[in-house]
């Protein structure tokens, strides 16, 4: 079990300090990933996910304190590694790809450029060489050859433009040729399609299911899209206000919610095509500056009890499943209710 | 479309540009202005002034007129400036490469100080050297002109030299007449710097750059505070954008994330207000020029204005708007170089 584990992450907590005061955008995040898994990470928006893979990176902002926690990736703690260290995982054992591929490519230089620099500082293939044009054929062969299995149209024309002269889809497709050519370890896809049209969608993530598949890599994908979840994921974790209050596998999840934000969620399901609107959940998300004691979905929960305005639910294990929720801890309620 | 070609078209453009310079010139010159004046004063007989006025052409129809003096233009019959005493094709082949060189030179140092004061100052955010560097960016912004040359002069120049004895450099003129003699030195181009270093004479050249070096500091000392700043803020906008991200989280060094993937992006605006500042110093610095006396187009058109002789200040306006349109191509080419999403 432990052999097959790439990720740990436990109890992380992360603040940003602002003018507005200490946003607590993570409160004790725990989760797990398998080796060769895709692990997904849903939730509306603000509720810290894509916090949680920066964090991961040590990619957070300056104003971002990380209070508590540990990340073990590989058996190693990323929190105590010296940054050169850490340097040395990014881009070698974890890459990423990320939501918008407009804003996170280079304006200003070719797709071969910074694909071009990208291999250069992380293969070790290439590393090796010494001559300097055999360098550049393999740098090259490289690119085409991955840009051939991310089924790019005329790559080698493709490496001669700029990000602004490719399409949406074709940026995204160009964002997966790097994430998989390094051979990570894991892949962390931060709401890779949401920028997308529909039908694009569907390829690229399609594409990102075959690719994980033929190199064995673990995957977080984060998303809003709890159909994007269904079609790709074996386990989920579902985020409210910087806790991970369900985690399962999607099958048991999906056909049994146990936590009451859960349930929302699933609920409004068949109506959200693409966003996730709760509308069966009543108010929003809370405000990370002034949290509500207790639960942090007791006032939107229908139902609610008084413990629950009072005491933060335990992280339980039910049969497999990790819930954070009263209703099902028999020491703080009257048992499990369900 | 290829940025030669680009190039090509914005030169081609250049020349309706021009024209259109000259038209504005000779309806300043010719039509609201008396073109007479530059030719008579109150001795002059006013039975002469008709045969003035036809020598001129001055009595012929505007539009012969703007014919006769575009032909003059491109034949180079500028006229006679009164202040340089010599044709005006001559004067400006004898100004303007002063006022080139010291320009050149005081962006080199504008650029070469300013830049990595604000890649510095926008790294070291808020601290210690970005304060330090936010000071000495206002001090530039603020001081006088004529304050901050005449005190060079008085440190570089005298109190060195009295204080410690240290050799003085220069405070006066583009070069050391005496050593010009005793070297053979042979002008060319004009360019002082240039002609030194074509006839292997490192002396002169060596003494030209000596003269250059207080009133290019001076010149850049206004500019370095306003390069730095908007390096500054450029580059801070930059280090907050997604590929800045994007390169970090694929583990490229630091070193190639700030001075090549945001560098780039930073200096887009850094490259616009150089060039607006290379058109505005290559007319002349008026106040610069006249305070170490270098005879460059500011110390020129000062002097033209001042004793009224509005040939020459005519020519200084072609010459001064031909610069400045030049200079704006170049920029919007290294632009485009720089941005390829500009669409040309
Ligand atoms: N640089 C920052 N400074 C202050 N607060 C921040 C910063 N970055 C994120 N936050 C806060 O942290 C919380 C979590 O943000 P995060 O981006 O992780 O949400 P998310 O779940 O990814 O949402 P989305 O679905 O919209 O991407 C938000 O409340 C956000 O306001
Ligand atoms: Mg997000």
């Amino acid at each position: 079990m432990v052999l097959s584990r790439i990720l740990e992450v436990a109890d992380l907590k992360v603040e940003f300090r602002t003018y507005r005061g200490v946003v607590k955008a993570l409160n004790g995040v725990s989760f797990n990933v398998d080796k060769g898994e895709v692990f997904g990470l849903a939730g509306e928006t603000g509720s810290g996910k894509s916090v949680t893979g920066l964090a991961i990176q040590r990619l957070l902002p300056g104003n971002a304190v990380i209070v508590e926690g540990r990340i073990v990736f590989d058996g190693r703690d990323l929190l105590s590694l010296k940054e050169d260290e850490m340097n040395k995982i990014r881009g070698k054992e974890i890459t990423a790809v990320f939501q918008d591929p407009h804003t996170y490519l280079n304006p200003v230089f070719t797709m071969r450029e910074q694909f071009r620099d990208i291999l250069l500082t992380n293969d070790r293939e290439i590393a090796s060489i010494k001559d300097k044009r055999e360098i550049e054929k393999a740098v090259h062969d490289r690119i085409i050859q991955m840009l051939t299995e991310v089924q790019m149209p005329a790559p080698e024309r493709v490496i001669k433009m700029y990000p602004h002269e490719l399409s949406g889809g074709m940026k995204q497709r160009m964002m997966l040729a790097m994430a998989f050519s390094l051979r990570p370890k894991l892949i962390i896809a931060d709401e890779p399609t949401t920028a997308l049209d529909v039908t694009i969608q569907a390829q690229v993530l399609e594409l990102m299911k075959s690719l994980q598949k033929k190199y064995g890599t673990s995957v977080i994908l984060i998303t809003h899209d709890l159909g994007v979840i269904a079609e790709t994921c074996s386990r989920i974790g579902v985020m409210y206000a910087g806790r991970i209050v369900e985690t399962g596998t999607v099958d048991s999840v999906y056909s049994e919610p146990l936590h009451p934000y859960t349930q929302g969620l699933m609920r409004a399901l068949p109506r959200a095509d693409k966003d996730l609107k709760v509308e069966s959940i009543g108010g929003s998300v809370p405000d990370l500056v002034d949290l509500p004691t207790g639960c942090p979905f007791h006032p939107r929960c229908s139902r609610a009890m008084e413990i629950c305005r009072k005491i933060n639910p335990r992280t339980l294990n039910i049969d497999g499943r990790i819930v954070e929720c009263h209703l099902y801890d028999g020491e703080t309620s009257r048992g499990r209710v369900a | 479309m290829k940025l030669y070609e680009y190039a090509a078209r914005r030169m081609a453009l250049l020349v309706f540009v021009l024209l259109g310079v000259t038209l504005l010139t000779f309806i300043l010159s010719r039509v609201l202005l008396d073109p007479l004046a530059a030719y008579v004063t109150e001795k002059t007989n006013p039975n002469a002034i008709p045969a003035i006025k036809r020598m001129h052409g001055f009595d012929r129809p505007p539009w012969e007129q703007y014919f006769f003096y575009l032909r003059d233009l491109f034949t180079l019959d500028l006229g006679w400036s009164k202040v340089g005493h010599m044709s005006i094709v001559d004067a400006i082949a004898t100004y303007f490469p002063a006022t080139a060189e010291l320009t050149i030179v005081a962006i080199i140092i504008t650029l070469l100080v300013g830049i990595p004061l604000g890649v510095v100052s926008a790294l070291k955010n808020n601290q210690l050297a970005d304060h330090a560097s936010r000071v000495f960016s206002l001090i530039g912004i603020s001081i006088p002109v004529f304050w901050l040359g005449l005190s060079l002069q008085y440190f570089f120049t005298y109190w060195i030299k009295m204080a410690y004895g240290l050799p003085a450099l220069p405070s006066t003129g583009r070069y050391d007449p005496v050593l010009a003699i005793n070297t053979g030195f042979k002008k060319i181009t004009g360019f002082i710097m240039l002609d030194s270093l074509i006839q292997g004479n490192l002396i002169m050249a060596g003494d030209a750059l000596a003269h250059l070096i207080l009133p290019a500091i001076t010149l850049a000392f206004l500019n370095i505070g306003v390069i730095t700043r908007l390096t500054r803020s450029s580059m801070l906008e930059v280090l907050r954008q997604d590929y800045v991200t994007m390169a970090k989280a694929y583990g490229l060094p630091q070193r190639l994330v700030i001075y090549k993937y945001a560098l780039k992006n930073a200096l887009i605006p850094v490259v616009s207000a150089t060039g607006l500042m290379f058109g505005g110093l290559l007319g002349g610095a008026i106040m610069t020029e006249s305070i170490f006396a270098f005879p460059g187009m500011g110390w020129l058109s000062y002097r033209a204005i001042v004793y009224n002789d509005s040939n020459t200040v005519l020519a200084y306006v072609v010459v001064a708007s031909i610069i400045y349109v030049v200079v704006n191509l170049v920029v919007d080419i290294v632009y485009a170089w720089l941005d390829p999403r500009i669409k040309y």
